[in-house]
Order: C-alpha cells, then sequence, then structure tokens
C-alpha cells in the first residue's frame, strides 16, 4: 500500500456553513486505485468531505491537490470535475432513456457520437443494464436506477468516483447483488474509490482503507484491518462494533499479558503498559461465549465472569444478548444457542473471553 | 334563450364565411398576445431560473413579489403603462401609446411574473442534488442550466400556458393602452367588450366563440407536447 502513488491529497481542509465548522481535515491522501471508506454516523462529515473533494463545496481555507496539481475552485473546477466522477445516495438520473442518462457526462465533454455509443453499450453491459438501454429512466427500480447512475459514473472512466452512500436506499437482496457487481467493477477497472457509508459492512467489504469521521474531523484512519482492531479512542471503537469498551487501569504486566482492574474485576489482555496505566479495553460481541456452568470446561479463555442476562434483543440472524458482570458486556448468540442455553433476561451465565479477543484503547492526548 | 341561439348562429355564419374583420381581430389578438408571450418567457424564464437556483439575502421578499406579481389586476397594469406612455409621461416622447406595441408592453408585464413565478417554483421543485449531479458529470454552468431547464420542461410548459392564457383573455390594460383602435389596436377582448355594450350579442357571441377555440387550441398543442413528454 505504501508504494502505491498518492493520487489525490487535502490539506489542512477546512469548511464552514451558516457559521459551523462543518469540515477539519489536516491532511488526507488517496492512493491510487484504493478503495477508501468514509464511515462515521449520520451528520460526522462524510458527504461534505465528499463534495468537497469533488469541487462541488468550496472549502473555507486547504487545498486540494489532484496528481499533485492544486484545484482552483473558482479557475479548473470544471476540469477537475472532468477528472473525477461523483455518485449520491439518489441516483438523480435524467428525464430521458437509460442510455441517454449513462451518455450525458460524455456530451458534456464533447465526445463524438460513435465513442459514445461503444463506451455507453460498454457500461451498460459492465452493470447488467444492457437490456433498460432504451427504457425511461422513470420506469427503473431503485436499484436499476442506481445501476444507471453507477454506470453513467464509470463510463467516464474517472480517475477517481466518489461515491455517497450508494446502496443506503436499496432493500438488502438488491444491495447484495449491486456491490457484488460493484466489487468486479472496481477489480476490472482499478479505479480509485472514495465512498461515504454509515454501514461498516459495506466499509469492510469494499475497503482497503477506512477513515472514521466524527464532527467533521477524521479521527483516524488506516487499513480496515487496524481501524477494525485497533481503534483509537472509545467513538471509534463503538462505531467498528465493539459494543463493549469500558475504562480499566493496568494492576500487573509480565511477558506480554497485562492483567488489568475494571471495576474490581480482573481481565486479562495481551500486549505491553505499565502498572497503573489508565486504558479503554474494548471487547467484540462475537468473542464473548456464554455458558449456564460455572466453569466451561471445554474452554481455553483466560476471563470467565459469572453474569446475569439483563436484555436479549434480535439482531437479524442473531441475538444480541446484554450483560452485567459487575461491568458491562455484550455477546452475540444464535437463536438456536439461544434455546439450547434456555436462558432469558435475568438468568445467571457465565461469560468467557479470551485474552487475545480484549481490544486496548490508549488514552491520547 | 332566443337571443343566445340567434347569436350563436350568427357568429357561426361569421366564422365560416371568413369574415374580414373577425379574421383581421383574430390574427392580431395572436400577434400581439404571442409576442407578449415570447418576451415574458424570455424574461420570466431567466429570472426565474436565476432566482430558483441562487441563494441571497432576501430572497423569500424577492420570490413573495413575484406571486405577488401572478395576481396583478390587469386594470393596474394598464394604468401604470398609460402613466408610462402618456405623451407628459417619462415615455411619452416614444409616441407608443394607443398603439399595437403598447398593448405588448401591457401584456408582455401581465404576464412575465407569472411566468417567473412558476419558474421559480419548477425549478425549485427539482431534487436538491441535482444540480451537484450535474455538475460532477463535467458541465459547464450553462450545460447545468440548460439541463435542469430541460428536467423541469413540462412544468415550463405549463408556465408558457398560464402566461399566454393570462393575456389573450385579458381585456383591461389592452383597452386602456391600446384604446381599441378599428383596424389598428382592435384585439378580440377589446372587440368583444365593445360589441356587448353596443348590443351586438351575436358579433360579441362569435368573438368570443374565436376567443375560446384559439384558447383552447394553443393549450391543446402544449399540452400534447406536455403529455407526451410525461413520465409514464
Amino acid at each position: 500500500m505504501s508504494q502505491q502513488r498518492i493520487i489525490l491529497e487535502a490539506h489542512n481542509l477546512e469548511l464552514q456553513r451558516g457559521g459551523v465548522q462543518a469540515l477539519s481535515i489536516a491532511h488526507l491522501s488517496v492512493l491510487n486505485g484504493e478503495v477508501l471508506a468514509l464511515v462515521g454516523p449520520n451528520g460526522s462529515g462524510k458527504s461534505t468531505l465528499l463534495l468537497t473533494l469533488a469541487s462541488l463545496l468550496t472549502p473555507t481555507r486547504g487545498e486540494i491537490l489532484l496528481q499533485g496539481h492544486a484545484l482552483n475552485h473558482r479557475s479548473s473546477a470544471i476540469t477537475y470535475r472532468r477528472s473525477i466522477a461523483m455518485v449520491f445516495q439518489e441516483p438523480l438520473l435524467l428525464h430521458t432513456s437509460v442510455f441517454n442518462n449513462v451518455a450525458v457526462g460524455l456530451k458534456l465533454r464533447g465526445v463524438p457520437a460513435r465513442c459514445i455509443k461503444q463506451a455507453v453499450e460498454e457500461a451498460l453491459c459492465r452493470f447488467h443494464i444492457a437490456a433498460l438501454a432504451s427504457r425511461s429512466a422513470r420506469t427503473l427500480s431503485g436499484g436499476e436506477a442506481q445501476r444507471v447512475s453507477l454506470a453513467r459514473a464509470f463510463v467516464l472512466k474517472p480517475q477517481i468516483v466518489f461515491l455517497d452512500e450508494p446502496f443506503s436506499s436499496l432493500d438488502p437482496p438488491t444491495r447484495e447483488a449491486l456491490i457484488h457487481d460493484l466489487e468486479k467493477v472496481i477489480a476490472e477497472t482499478k479505479t480509485t474509490i472514495v465512498f461515504a457509508t454509515h454501514n461498516q459492512e459495506e466499509a469492510l467489504r469494499l475497503a482497503d482503507r477506512m477513515a472514521v469521521m466524527h464532527h467533521g474531523t477524521i479521527i483516524q484512519l488506516g487499513t480496515t484491518e487496524e481501524v477494525m482492531n485497533n481503534p483509537h479512542n472509545e467513538f471509534v471503537a463503538s462505531f467498528v462494533g465493539m459494543e463493549t469498551v469500558v475504562h480499566g487501569i493496568v494492576h500487573e504486566a509480565d511477558h506480554g499479558i497485562m492483567i488489568i482492574s475494571v471495576a474490581k474485576h480482573l481481565i486479562a489482555a495481551v500486549g505491553e503498559a505499565q502498572p497503573g496505566e489508565e486504558l479503554l479495553i474494548g471487547v467484540r460481541p462475537e468473542n464473548v461465549t456464554l455458558s449456564t456452568t460455572a466453569h466451561p470446561a471445554d474452554s481455553s479463555a483466560r476471563n470467565v465472569f459469572p453474569a446475569t442476562v439483563t436484555r436479549i434483543v434480535p439482531r437479524g440472524l442473531f441475538y444480541k444478548v446484554s450483560l452485567d458482570c459487575g461491568f458491562p458486556l455484550a455477546a452475540y448468540v444464535t437463536g438456536r444457542s439461544l434455546e439450547t442455553l434456555g436462558i432469558g433476561e435475568g438468568s445467571s451465565v457465565t461469560a468467557s473471553f479470551k485474552a487475545t479477543a480484549v481490544h486496548i484503547i490508549r488514552k491520547r492526548a | 334563450m332566443d337571443l343566445l341561439w340567434h347569436g350563436i348562429q350568427k357568429a357561426l355564419v361569421l366564422l365560416f364565411t371568413g369574415d374580414h374583420e373577425i379574421l383581421h381581430i383574430t390574427l392580431l389578438s395572436l400577434q400581439l398576445s404571442g409576442l407578449a408571450t415570447l418576451i415574458s418567457v424570455g424574461i420570466g424564464m431567466s429570472a426565474g431560473v436565476m432566482i430558483g437556483l441562487s441563494d441571497f439575502p432576501g430572497k423569500k421578499i424577492v420570490v413573495s413579489m413575484v406571486n405577488t406579481g401572478m395576481g396583478l389586476p390587469p386594470v393596474v397594469v394598464g394604468l401604470l403603462v398609460t402613466i408610462l406612455l402618456w405623451r407628459s409621461g417619462p415615455l411619452g416622447s416614444l409616441g407608443l401609446l394607443y398603439t399595437p406595441t403598447a398593448i405588448v408592453i401591457a401584456q408582455a408585464v401581465i404576464a412575465t411574473p407569472i411566468v417567473t413565478g412558476i419558474t421559480i417554483a419548477a425549478i425549485q421543485h427539482l431534487p436538491k442534488n441535482l444540480r451537484l449531479q450535474i455538475l460532477a458529470l463535467g458541465a459547464t454552468r450553462l450545460q447545468m442550466v440548460w439541463l435542469l431547464v430541460k428536467e423541469a420542461r413540462l412544468p415550463l410548459l405549463a408556465a408558457v400556458m398560464a402566461g399566454f392564457g393570462g393575456v389573450i383573455s385579458e381585456v383591461g390594460a389592452s383597452l386602456m393602452v391600446g384604446g381599441n383602435i378599428k383596424g389598428y389596436t382592435r384585439v378580440l377582448t377589446t372587440a368583444t367588450v365593445m360589441e356587448t355594450s353596443k348590443g351586438n350579442f351575436d358579433l360579441a357571441i362569435a368573438l368570443g366563440i374565436i376567443l375560446l377555440l384559439l384558447t383552447f387550441a394553443i393549450n391543446l398543442i402544449l399540452t400534447m407536447v406536455q403529455q407526451h413528454d410525461r413520465p409514464r
């Protein structure tokens, strides 16, 4: 990844909207050919950053460079925008045929008609919508319309495609099919993608790197693995699915194993620290095992705690079981396991997790 | 009832025999109202697109003023244009009062706010991000405006229809600034008023029928264009 060339850079990017600081990005580099996901809750500034990077919003200050060339929002915005493409959450198709919608960007660039025909047909095939070419865009389903929108962006062969939550208004099967096809197109075309999403599953599936945003700033940027496994703070941890994040103090540390005191309980974790150091620990619910016996026989987990079930909430194919171990903890179990264990709210169980499942979040200045 | 029936019969005779005066009045009405509509479409649509696409302090006040202008009473417009074109008025030296040009000016003043108001609504009704999407596709500002106007073409055709309907049917302003001069500034509406006041109901009915048919024909053509384009 480090050997990849930087295609897009932003320095000291700031944007004020209605007197409020909507964006404050000290530095952001997008590598050629990578898929960078901007993740964060609603209102965290993902879309604003995408619009600014796409030169559709003018920053209050800061600099954007594409292939090393600085973007001048007054004089070179059109040239810049003709090097990129953007897909919004809504397909925003024009009131014309599918073919003409896909062709519109090429027509705006003055591309000859025969070249347009060939390019559009290729793009339509790529997104499996060739049969819809002559259909009016207004008659399409949500999924078909978003495919047209993606084809309209990729037909331009842009240096970067910005995607602003393109799947969020689609039903799960349609979204799944579209993500699958987009993965293939990205792999084939090797296009650089920057996409905003509040869905960490989408980010994990498509992205090479992930930037977690909050209040208009990037609070952590790294490979998806780094961000998921080594969140920098409590916000990132909770956003990447660590349902349990608790404060602790290192009680002792020896040979890479730390014993951390959390609410008068001792939790073993892997890592180096000084005794007395304050930190946060996170445990993913999928790494917590539940048992109805006091000492689960077949477990090598170092952390075993008696717990009371406080809440059981269905989460699609599994259930989230909230526990009180003296500190809060959460576990995911399948419906079948829930039946086998015979537990309900108020039941006593034993919760266990390995020392390797404990993620250390160091408190930063 | 007899009066009406007799009037309709005579009107049909006048219509089908191609009465020279009626033909002249009809053509003049079409010319003047058509020209006034064209002017109002040029000014109103440009202003409407500009207002609809920009954000500026006082925009709500401007839009409210335009909306008020949509209901501008023709006699008020007639009075203002008369004062402007009066011999001792600011534009009196042009000698336009009681000429067809004066009627076009007054009718354009009536239709422009109608076209502007409907254009603003049409542009503002487009999806919020469509403008950004078009710019992101590499459009220049002019290309973006053109694509947006094409997108809003159905309500914009309604603006043309409303503008034309507003001027072809108005009588107050045309009478005040045109003077209803026979063979020069007499149009369908002013002639209808005059013939009615003289008790020539057959002629008045004939003129009324022509006015209705003319308005219907123009609107039918525009509606067919609009409905042909309507999303199905």
